[in-house]
């Protein structure tokens, strides 16, 4: 019964089939100043028995074990660092939704900035290799009137103006 | 008898897209007219065929006959007759039908009304959507038929997935698919160019009409989806940077680049092989998307071997589609003729901007999206990518371009002027500055960024509307002949304006629901009151009660404002009989643009249940705001000069009223 599940039109919804509620009351920490750190570390932590949920959206029973964890050690004095720490040496980087800068995710990372990079560059180099071109035979071709012809046609129709 | 039917207009629209893929092109590449002219009649034929195998398919559904696989494995006959029908493409065989139905229904309109465009390249395009169609219409014979019977017909069906039984169904797929599978016309438009070595005026002038259609409806089918997600999943997110959103999202930032490009390469005739290039790209994230989608890879790496026959072909079409294309671009990309020159300060250099960065984005989306895949497969480690990385990554590569966003319409073609520029757009970044600072007082200094936000959203919106009232002269001539001058603005113009005023809506939805949302989670016993936001909510009880093919425990409550009542919401949790699933019915207050939002979670005996309860200030703004944007695109389809034939000459108009001075 899995396979009309997981093809059914929106994966992202059927997968999710459990009435979401995430974070219960009897969870949630009395101390406000900590429970709202639990819950901002939570929203970066992954469910990883869900697609693509956070243990702060999720209502999967692993993801309530999760966020009680994160409230233990948050209660037990331990700073947001060392809290991720502590799960990623326990269920490795899988967990975190945001992956840490390393060499193994610099291109994950890195993609962004550089196609906005080399497209700068590209069009950067487009715009200084034009002048050139302007003067080719193509180019001239392709904007039928030469620099001169332009000038003369800008002196005529500013003379009848 | 009917499915047999069906499949054999199936079986014969394959063998039509066989004559539509091989005798146009041939026409034309040999200049015989007649094989040119077998394109238009077959391309609406073969749109007739696959509509006859839909309504088979329909009619199955209809009168739920569990005699065929699919519809035993996807209805009930319990089933309300509204998710009877949209069941028909809640699965995986009847979606991919319904691809190929807009496929080839696109086809059919080139084929129809592209009388005006040059033989050749009718011919041409029609046989590169005869590809598409026959590489589809095969995958659906052979991985994924639809028809298949099976010998002895259990009584009942298994039902949809409950998520799906919503109008969101019946909406939400087939707006995506008229975006996603619109975008292949341009695509073949683009191909053809490539084979016949030349893009003239009728090609560039057919582009963006095409783009737009495409565009609007992928617009409105995103903004659905979202909004489905948002009431059906009951935590009140709208937008999770889910692989298959985003299988959605980047044809559409695709696409968002190519309609500005287009109109770059209509007015000014330059930007001509990169328009080419992103037609590919777009239609290519699109298949992309399908693939994604429907291969099941993304659930996990091994999901992909459960059905390995599906995820191979399609692959295979994948690298087919893709890799042909941009070989052939590689190939004959340099026969396309450049022109138009145009200083770096012009309207052509803002619309280059806009499409650095689109393009940037689109490319950080498509690595973080496939990365975990591409990482898992080479390496063996598993890293999650999710919405905290996108939210840093595509986020700041958004804010420059919504801050040159109003820019770009006031600057001149070939060489603008930007103080000029500048000076049309003095009020607007005063009032972009002032409601900043009015948020901020508001709110006070420990949110920095909501405040901005809610400027940029503003200088957005307010830009777009100042670049309308300047354009008339609004004030300078009087609102007499300035309403004169509104009415005879060109199409294009306000679809400008609406598209860019819709993306400054849906920002400043985004920035205030993310920023200065509410919430409440707590176990509420009858008659317990909760506040938030000024309202106060009590829950009155709650009560089982039987739907159709479901039963419900359905919470009552009461919402009042300073002791005067408000309205009563009702939100369930669902337990869908036929297959034991459960779901919550979130209950929704629309105050203006803001939204209460209450869902039920776990009952803890006695009556009493837990609550989690929003305040989502100016959510829907994000919506509203898509559908501005997909009603600007419409108005820029209502252009009369786009419904002009470019071959002939354009015929001599009375000038609008803009024009005369």
């Amino acid at each position: 019964m899995i396979r009309p599940l997981l093809t059914s039109l929106l994966l992202c919804l059927s997968l999710v089939v459990s009435p979401a509620l995430a974070v219960t009351p009897d969870e949630i920490l009395d101390d406000p100043v900590l429970e709202g750190r639990a819950r901002a570390l939570s929203a970066e932590l992954r469910c990883m028995v869900c697609q693509n949920q956070s243990i702060d959206d999720s209502d999967a029973p692993l993801a309530k074990d999760l966020r009680i964890l994160v409230r233990e050690r948050l209660v037990a004095g331990d700073s947001d660092e060392q809290v991720v720490d502590y799960l990623v040496s326990r269920y490795g980087e899988f967990v975190l939704l945001k992956p840490r800068f390393a060499w193994h995710t610099l291109v994950l990372w890195a993609a962004g900035p550089v196609a906005l990079l080399a497209g700068l560059i590209a069009i950067v180099a487009a715009l200084r290799r034009r002048p050139i071109r302007e003067g080719s035979a193509e180019a001239q071709a392709v904007s039928q009137l030469s620099e001169e012809e332009e000038r003369r046609l800008k002196a005529l129709l500013g003379n009848t103006d | 008898m009917v499915i047999e039917f069906g499949h054999y207009a199936l079986v014969l629209a394959f063998a039509l897209t066989l004559v539509q893929s091989v005798l146009p092109i041939w026409g034309a590449l040999i200049k015989d007219e007649r094989l040119m002219a077998v394109a238009p009649p077959v391309s609406v034929t073969l749109f007739v065929l696959v509509l006859l195998s839909f309504v088979a398919l329909t009619g199955a559904y209809l009168n739920s006959d569990f005699s065929v696989l699919n519809v035993l494995e996807n209805s009930h006959s319990a089933k309300p007759l509204l998710y009877k029908f949209t069941g028909v493409w809640g699965n995986h065989e009847g979606s991919m039908l319904l691809w190929v139905l807009i496929l080839v229904f696109f086809g059919a309109l080139v084929g129809a009304f592209g009388r005006n465009l040059p033989a050749d390249l009718r011919a041409v395009t029609l046989s590169v959507q005869g590809w598409v169609s026959a590489g589809f219409i095969l995958f659906l014979l052979a991985t994924s038929n639809p028809f298949t019977r099976v010998a002895n017909p259990p009584l009942e069906g298994a039902d949809l997935n409950p998520i799906l039984q919503d109008i969101g169904l019946a909406i939400h797929p087939p707006l995506l698919y008229v975006g996603y599978v619109g975008f292949s016309i341009t695509f073949s438009f683009a191909v053809a160019a490539l084979i016949l070595g030349r893009t003239d005026a009728a090609w560039a002038r057919w582009v963006r009409p095409w783009t737009l259609l495409a565009w609007g409806f992928l617009t409105l089918g995103i903004a659905m989806g979202s909004y489905w997600a948002y009431y059906e999943l009951g935590w009140g997110g709208w937008w999770f940077w889910d692989p298959v959103e985003n299988a959605s999202f980047m044809p559409w930032l695709a696409g968002t680049a190519l309609l500005h490009s287009a109109i770059v390469m209509e007015k000014r005739e330059a930007l001509k092989v990169w328009t080419v290039l992103l037609a590919i790209f777009t239609f290519s994230l699109s298949l992309l998307g399908t693939f994604l989608v429907r291969s099941g890879v993304l659930t996990s790496v091994h999901a992909f071997a459960t059905d390995p026959a599906r995820g191979v072909f399609i692959l295979g079409l994948l690298c087919f589609f893709i890799g042909g294309s941009l070989t052939l671009y590689a190939w004959r990309a340099s026969t396309l003729k450049q022109g138009g020159l145009f200083a770096p300060i012009s309207r052509e250099g803002g619309l280059v901007l806009n499409n650095l960065f689109l393009t940037a984005a689109c490319a950080a989306v498509f690595v973080g999206t496939l990365y975990p895949l591409v990482l898992d497969a080479v390496t063996g480690e598993k890293i999650s990518v999710g919405a905290p990385f996108f939210n840093l990554t595509f986020g700041p590569l958004m804010v420059p371009l919504l801050l040159a966003l109003p820019f770009g319409p006031v600057l001149s073609w070939k060489r603008g002027d930007l103080a000029a520029a500048c000076q049309r757009l003095y009020a607007a970044f005063g009032l972009a500055l002032v409601l900043a600072l009015v948020a901020f007082w508001a709110w006070g200094m420990e949110m920095v960024l909501a405040p901005l936000g809610v400027g940029l959203a503003v200088w957005v919106m307010a830009g777009s509307v100042s670049e309308i009232v300047t354009r008339v002269k609004f004030f300078e001539i009087g609102p007499k002949r300035g309403f004169a001058r509104l009415v005879g603005l060109p199409g294009s113009a306000w679809g400008t304006a609406f598209a860019h005023f819709g993306i400054g809506v849906t920002v400043l939805g985004i920035v205030t629901a993310s920023a200065f949302q509410e919430e409440h989670v707590r176990t509420m016993r009858p008659g317990d009151t909760v506040d938030l936001s000024g309202y106060e909510i009590t829950f009155d009880g709650a009560a089982p009660r039987r739907g159709p093919n479901y039963t419900e425990e359905v919470g009552h409550f009461t919402i009042r404002q300073g002791g005067a009542m408000v309205t009563e919401l009702d939100p369930s949790k669902r337990i869908y009989t036929a297959r034991q699933m459960p779901t919550t019915e979130a209950a929704i207050h629309t105050v203006g643009f803001s939204q209460l939002y209450l869902s039920l979670g776990e009952s803890r005996g006695d009556g009493a249940v837990d609550v989690r309860v929003y305040f989502k200030p100016f959510i829907t703004l994000i919506w509203i705001g898509c559908v501005i944007m997909a009603f600007g695109a419409a108005c820029s389809m209502a252009d009369r000069r786009l419904r002009v034939g470019a071959p002939k000459p354009a015929r001599k108009r009375p000038s609008a009223p803009v024009a005369a001075e």
